[in-house]
């Protein structure tokens, strides 16, 4: 074999496996199986008969903490409900969890899985690629679906303004996140100008840096670099340094806690020692032992709940005492969307899927253990309150609650 | 662009080709004495971080200790891999025993992923967080280690190969493995003691990025064991400087894409490296059009 066939060779092996490599995260669950006809599924079941809800998470991978945060709140919440004697003279919930490997082609065989189990309803997964990676699945098999934590716009809503009438969620939305940490950055901040990093792999970064760069901008702020990366890269350097360079107020990075753990890590140790913002994804404790408690100081998040709220003291003893570790927001959003389930199936009467369908998009005002929520139907998006959480020596401290508008 | 900023973006794109370098010698060691790509180098790299990891962690080691037993456990598991899975089909096509290296590179993921759960993992800190400004450089303690490290195992690397018995016999068998085995060279050995001493290489770059990056996980050696890939063929395959000159050349690319605005090109920019290199010069930057040598 000559040297140069076999150079070609090779390079054609390396991007096999690079396809391998991404193909793992651009899955956007464009295959569906055949949906199973509703034959029988019409049929309400007897009385006592179990409620099946499939529970599709990140149990494992970049984004567990948040899956394993979910499903515990998912489970206290059905077991309370059936402890209590379920709904429906005695029907109890009975989950099935699947694990989707925080990847996005993973989530559509979970949902593939648990569509095989016949639940009525799916809760989860907790981010954005994954749920966008089972949106037709659902859509097409008459099953309703609740996300905790996915806070992209366009699940519930696509781009051409028509409703995805199977999804809802149990958060707000990346738009509302956005405003909420551009506003924070300048009024509370006083940052003039601003650099921004985003993941350019998932949909959900670069939502968030989309709203916050319209909101910052429409105020007559600058943001004076953008900088993308790839979720997994480790080495953030040279971008850091370029921001270094560009010398903003603020630096706004709305990923998920492994990569941003990394970023806050090495922006740190550049001497890069303005404050650093993110999202929701920052919500997890796994980040301050990536990037350090000193290293955290200084650094802001936009999160849905407050743990030390005094009218969320009921559940985060219930959860430690469950657990024995302490909730986190998506513990909230977990135990919220189970809670949302219940009321929903209660308010149909039972689980046909079209009745469910509509019960949960008419939920209206929905008292959850955050606060109370108000459900449009038109969008699927509830309107809740969200909060700024400060990271000082490790330990997150509330800073501002922002009411929706 | 100001000069500290790009002599602070030299020292990153140092530090982190160091990093490609060190796992790109095992490729090319493999290369020169079997013609085997071993694709699953940069899973015994992400192997070694684990031991590391678990050093550190669970024994309370310190940094150079943990180090050399990921070292050590490597050595083991790189001379293993080549018992079990290449040494049967030495015989056989390349392509078969390509395809093995990549079957052995997902059992790795795949299996670690079983054993230590796929969760990311961190390190607590190792050695001290100390910051150092060299001029308008800031240079890192970790960067130091990162430097020093690779410098010491490729100076002792250089000379095992050029000095002792066994890199004069690593060097006759990438000449020719027959005429090796009719001076009464074991060849066996030979190519088993490549693999140890590639794996230790590899182990050692997977410590050192575990430390430094302070995250690790089953699937953290597909992208540097790639990149590393490339750096090998980039300083011809095969050829131990090579690999060195490969790894720096990669890692500076890298950061001056980055650095000049185009950070999302970075990997396609260091694929693309590859591709030129193949086109103009398919032997490497230092091969020649002879035969390659160790």
């Amino acid at each position: 074999m000559n040297p140069r066939k076999n150079g070609i060779l090779c390079l054609l092996l390396v991007l096999m496996c690079g396809v391998l490599v991404l193909s793992g995260c651009g899955g956007g669950g464009a295959a569906t199986p055949p949906a199973t006809p509703p034959a029988g599924g019409s049929d309400e079941p007897a009385a006592g008969e179990p409620i099946n809800v499939g529970l599709n998470l990140e149990l494992t991978g970049s984004s567990a903490e948040f899956g394993l945060s979910g499903q515990n709140g998912m489970k206290l919440a059905f077991d309370k409900v059936n402890a209590e004697g379920g709904v429906l003279d005695g029907r109890m919930f009975n989950y099935i969890p699947a694990d989707n490997k925080s990847e996005a082609g993973e989530a559509t065989s979970a949902t593939t899985r648990l569509v095989g189990e016949n639940v009525v309803a799916i809760l989860g997964p907790m981010t954005t690629a994954a749920v966008l990676g089972s949106i037709q699945l659902v859509t097409d098999n008459n099953i309703v679906l609740i996300t905790p934590s996915g806070t992209n716009a366009r699940l519930t809503v696509n781009e051409d303004g028509t409703l995805n009438p199977w999804i809802f969620r149990a958060c707000f939305i990346d738009p509302f996140q956005g405003e909420v940490a551009a506003n924070f950055a300048m009024d509370v901040l006083g940052a003039e100008t601003a650099a921004i990093a985003y993941d350019i792999v998932g949909d959900y970064s670069g939502g968030l840096a989309a709203s916050f760069k319209q909101t910052f901008e429409a105020a007559g702020k600058t943001v004076v670099r953008e900088e993308q990366f790839s979720a997994g890269d480790t080495d953030f350097r040279p971008i850091i340094e370029n921001i270094k360079t560009a010398g903003p107020d603020v630096i706004f990075v709305p990923a998920y806690y492994t990569d941003d753990g990394r970023f806050v890590l090495q922006a740190r140790d550049a001497e890069v020692t303005v404050p650093i913002l993110g999202g929701d994804g920052w919500g997890s404790g796994d980040m301050v032992g990536i990037a350090g408690a000193e290293n955290m100081n200084n650094t802001f998040y936009v999160d849905f709940v407050y743990m030390d709220d005094p009218s969320l003291q009921d559940f985060v003893s219930e959860y430690q005492a469950a657990y024995n570790r302490a909730p986190d927001g998506f513990s909230v959003l977990g135990y919220e969307s189970a809670m949302m389930l219940v009321e929903a199936v209660k308010n149909a009467g039972g689980t046909d899927p079209e009745a469910l369908r509509s019960a949960l998009e008419n939920l209206g005002e929905f008292t959850g253990i955050s606060g109370t929520m108000t459900f449009d139907p038109e969008t699927h998006n509830p309107a809740k309150t969200a909060v700024i959480l400060e990271s000082v020596d490790g330990v997150k401290e509330f800073k501002q609650i922002v009411e929706p508008k | 662009m100001s000069a500290e900023f790009i002599l602070q973006q030299l020292l990153i794109g140092i530090s982190l080709g160091s990093i490609y370098a060190l796992i790109a010698l095992g490729y090319t060691m493999v290369y020169g004495i079997i013609q085997l790509i071993n694709f699953a180098h940069g899973d015994v790299m992400m192997v070694g971080a684990y031991v590391g990891w678990y050093c550190v962690t669970s024994l309370h080691m310190p940094f150079l200790p943990a180090l050399l037993t990921a070292m050590l456990a490597c050595a083991l598991l790189g001379v293993v891999i080549e018992r079990v899975a290449y040494k049967p089909l030495r015989k056989s096509t390349r392509l078969a025993a390509l395809i093995t290296a990549i079957g052995m590179s997902f059992f790795l993921e795949y299996g670690m992923m079983f054993i230590v759960s796929p969760q990311t993992r961190t390190f607590p800190p190792v050695f001290p967080q100390t910051i150092y400004h060299i001029g308008p450089v800031i240079v890192k303690y970790g960067d130091i280690v990162i430097i020093a490290v690779t410098v010491v195992l490729m100076t002792l690397l250089t000379l095992v190969v050029k000095y002792t018995r066994i890199g004069k016999a690593m060097r006759a068998v990438s000449f020719d493995k027959d005429a090796a085995a009719l001076m009464g060279i074991n060849v066996n050995n030979v190519i088993s003691a490549t693999f140890a001493i590639g794996s230790a290489l590899a182990a050692a770059a997977g410590v050192l990025v575990g430390v430094y990056y302070n995250t690790i996980g089953p699937l953290m050696g597909i992208m540097p064991g790639l990149k590393a890939f490339v750096a090998a063929v980039l300083g011809g395959i095969g050829i131990i400087p090579g690999a060195m000159l490969g790894g720096l050349v990669l890692g500076l690319t890298e950061v001056f894409v980055s650095a000049i605005g185009f950070s999302t090109w970075r990997d396609a920019g260091a694929f693309l490296i590859l591709i030129i290199v193949l086109i103009v010069k398919p032997t490497g930057l230092l091969g020649r059009n002879t035969r390659e040598k160790v």
